[in-house]
């Protein structure tokens, strides 16, 4: 039971953090809320196809700002994708990210942009880590016998 | 077929089951809005890509309730897969015997920027919904369904409509907290019904005395008509509101209702070539009620317009959709001279609530037989009005000039017209308008703002009538020698009329048809060369053939294609 106790206590410091640090925003709790007996690894399912798609829209920028004529419309819908993706998870970081990313696209500013996609490629890494520990840290509950606690 | 629709009112929770398909290619959202409808307890399908949705919801016409799709996917927008399910659902929607619910196309985007929004609005999305996306916020989506069926029943005077409406209420009763929308629209529709029978019995008086006064619609005046149709947007185009912006002080609302039942035909008939050729894109077999016909003839003339003519279906905007409905209903209707009526009633009601009542645009009393009646909407159930004519060697063009269609092309013998092969003879507004005096059926089909018109229910009300007063129109000595003609006119007609009727049929009122821009100038291209002074001539009732010829110069040499006709009287009984 202790341990259990101290799972759920260490899982509520940490998603709070997340939000505390923008890591995660409300969209991520109405995730959770989602997450029922049906599906209950659903959080880790969504989070897990959202860094896939993140990989992929990344190495997109990248490449597109590779070229010697970039072509800042194809950035700029890779991004709004992303964009959209993040949100859908509610990855605060990366959409907030994406969002200052789109103004240099707009601008046609090579250089902010490939500032902008090593933030994004940074803030992904970030979350991805964070998002693991969260989950290592929900399934050792369920694995003690425990429930993951609902946050508020 | 699973009936989530009125005509099978459940115990349960109405949105139970509610049919949902969901196109979006992130395939995040897509796995979250399916978990979240899930949690709606409606039935979820996923489709990563537009044309697979596309496909998706034409091989199963009735097989979705609402549709939501992101704006922005790699192979086509939202906006692109609406302008295409739009006319499947109204297709759908004629398929679908007892379904009371259209799809409902609702736009998602993470912008929300507004001129997205309008857009999608424009395009004919019931709703736009801004990523995230909130449970509540699906949970609610079912109301557009619901709220559409009401907005249907709405304008039907019957009082089946209103049966309908309390079979929904007490569907709805059961069910969770969140339907308070069904009480206040049924009382909303409730009241809306009176006011407008109420509105409709003072009509016909008004048009009784307007019968005698002659309104020549000069170019001028049917310039400023067609401006003031382009401002209001042709979805919402309503007798008064037109007037409105008219701004001729002489000019009554009948005046101009009749006019815009007479004119409404081609703007129909424009928005039928556009529904053409996005078929004819999409799907060469279009297949109403079991009947196949290809939409080859109409492709040709739908392609003359290009695709400036964007079918935008409006939400709740039943005249829009009535318009087209009815348009096709017209053609149905020629085709059909002797339509039964149970079957049309059958039609009808699964369409619609047990729509009695035709299309009507704030039109006095459609009995009357008034020049009026003679319009769009009535003229197409008069089969003997086609065969009179096809006596008439009038020229059409006028009319389809404002099609762009060139004259030359509409005085081609044995060539389809360039408005829509199949269609011309039955688009012939000059056809409709040949509807005998006798017809009593009010032509409203093409405004919209009036009642019935707009909703897809409205359209098939309107069919309905139409036959009656094809039957009696057809019973008529001095028209029973056209019957035959009619019928094969209607035969032909049917053909095309198959898919016309469909997406406008199905059309619920959240889809209107909108005319473009661009659309309604190419029609005052026409009206330079045209006068209509005969237009409201409503004292030859009995000239009417001539007389409407002569205004309509319609060329129905061209038209009749008896191969057609079978269609859309096929057409007209999907059950």
């Amino acid at each position: 039971m202790d341990v259990i106790v101290q799972l759920q206590r260490q899982i509520v410091d940490f998603t709070a953090s997340l939000y505390r640090e923008g890591y995660v925003d409300d969209q991520f709790t109405q995730l959770q809320k989602l997450q029922d007996e049906s599906s209950p690894d659903f959080v880790m399912e969504v989070a897990s196809l959202f860094f896939v798609d993140c990989e992929k829209l990344v190495n997109n920028m990248a490449r597109a700002l590779e070229l010697q004529a970039v072509d800042f419309k194809q950035v700029d819908s890779h991004v709004h994708q992303l964009k959209g993706s993040s949100s859908s998870v509610g990855a605060a970081r990366i959409k907030n990210a994406c969002i200052a990313f789109r103004t240099y696209c707009e601008s046609q500013d090579r250089e902010g942009c490939l500032r902008c996609l090593q933030l994004v490629n940074h803030e992904y890494a970030q979350l991805k880590i964070k998002l693991q520990t969260l989950f290592r840290l929900e399934q050792q509950i369920v694995a003690a016998g425990g429930t993951i606690p609902v946050l508020q | 077929m699973m009936d989530n629709g009125f005509s099978s009112p459940r115990k349960d929770a109405f949105p139970v089951g509610l049919r949902v398909l969901v196109v979006d290619d992130d395939p995040t959202w897509l796995k979250i809005l399916e978990k979240m409808l899930r949690k709606c307890s409606y039935e979820v399908t996923t489709c990563g890509l537009a044309r697979d949705a596309l496909h998706l919801l034409r091989e199963r016409k009735d097989g979705y309730d609402i549709v939501i799709s992101d704006v922005n996917m790699p192979d086509m927008d939202g906006f692109k897969l609406l302008e295409h399910v739009g006319l499947r659902w109204i297709f759908l929607l004629l398929n679908a015997s007892d379904k009371m619910y259209s799809c409902h196309l609702t736009v998602m985007s993470v912008d929300g920027e507004t001129s997205q929004v309008m857009k999608g609005v424009q395009h004919g999305a019931c709703d736009y919904l801004l990523k995230p996306i909130r449970m509540k916020e699906l949970r609610n989506i079912w109301q557009h369904v619901f709220r559409k069926k009401i907005n249907e029943v709405r304008d039907i005077e019957i009082l089946e409509g209103m049966e309908s409406i309390q079979m929904a209420r007490n569907g709805l009763d059961q069910s969770n907290d969140g339907y308070l929308l069904c009480g206040e629209d049924l009382t909303s529709v409730k009241k809306r019904k009176d006011v407008e029978s109420k509105h409709d019995d003072k009509d016909p008086g008004d048009n009784s005395s307007t019968k005698k006064a002659r309104v020549v619609w000069s170019v001028d005046l049917h310039q400023k008509f067609v401006e003031a149709v382009n401002q209001i947007g042709f979805d919402k185009v309503g007798p008064k509101k037109i007037l409105d912006l008219m701004n001729v002080p002489w000019l009554t609302r009948e005046n101009v209702a009749s006019h815009l039942q007479r004119e409404g035909f081609p703007l129909m008939q424009k928005y039928r070539l556009y529904l053409s050729r996005l078929l004819k894109e999409n799907d060469t077999k279009i297949s109403v009620g079991g009947i196949k016909h290809s939409d080859s003839p109409l492709g040709d003339s739908a392609n003359s317009f290009g695709t400036q003519n964007s079918i935008n279906i409006q939400q709740n905007d039943v005249s829009s959709r009535s318009y087209g409905f009815s348009g096709n209903s017209l053609l149905v209707q020629n085709v059909e001279p002797r339509s039964h009526d149970n079957e049309r009633k059958g039609i009808v009601s699964k369409i619609v609530a047990e729509p009695k009542r035709a299309l009507t645009v704030e039109v006095p009393d459609p009995h009357k037989p008034r020049s009026s009646q003679m319009e769009f909407g009535h003229s197409l159930t008069s089969p003997a009005s086609e065969v009179n004519y096809a006596e008439y060697d009038s020229n059409f063009p006028t009319k389809f000039s404002w099609w762009e269609i060139p004259q030359s092309r509409l005085k081609q013998e044995q060539k389809p017209l360039h408005l829509d092969d199949g269609f011309s003879h039955l688009t012939w507004p000059g056809k409709q308008q040949h509807i005998q005096v006798d017809y009593p059926q009010p032509a409203p089909p093409i405004i919209s703002g009036s009642s019935v018109t707009g909703r897809g229910m409205g359209g098939s009300v309107k069919i309905k009538p139409l036959y009656d007063e094809c039957r009696k129109n057809g019973s008529q000595p001095e028209k029973s020698g056209f019957n035959l003609r009619c019928i094969s006119d209607l035969e032909s007609a049917q053909k095309n009329i198959n898919w016309g009727m469909s997406p406008f049929a199905t059309l619920d009122d959240d889809f209107q048809v909108r005319w473009v821009q661009g659309d309604c100038y190419a029609m005052n291209l026409g009206l330079e060369n045209i006068d209509f002074p005969e237009y409201f001539d409503r004292g030859l009732l009995a000239d009417v053939p001539t007389h409407l010829y002569d205004a309509v110069s319609f060329d129905y040499q061209n038209l009749y294609d008896p191969t057609e006709c079978s269609l859309i009287e096929q057409g007209l009984f999907i059950a």
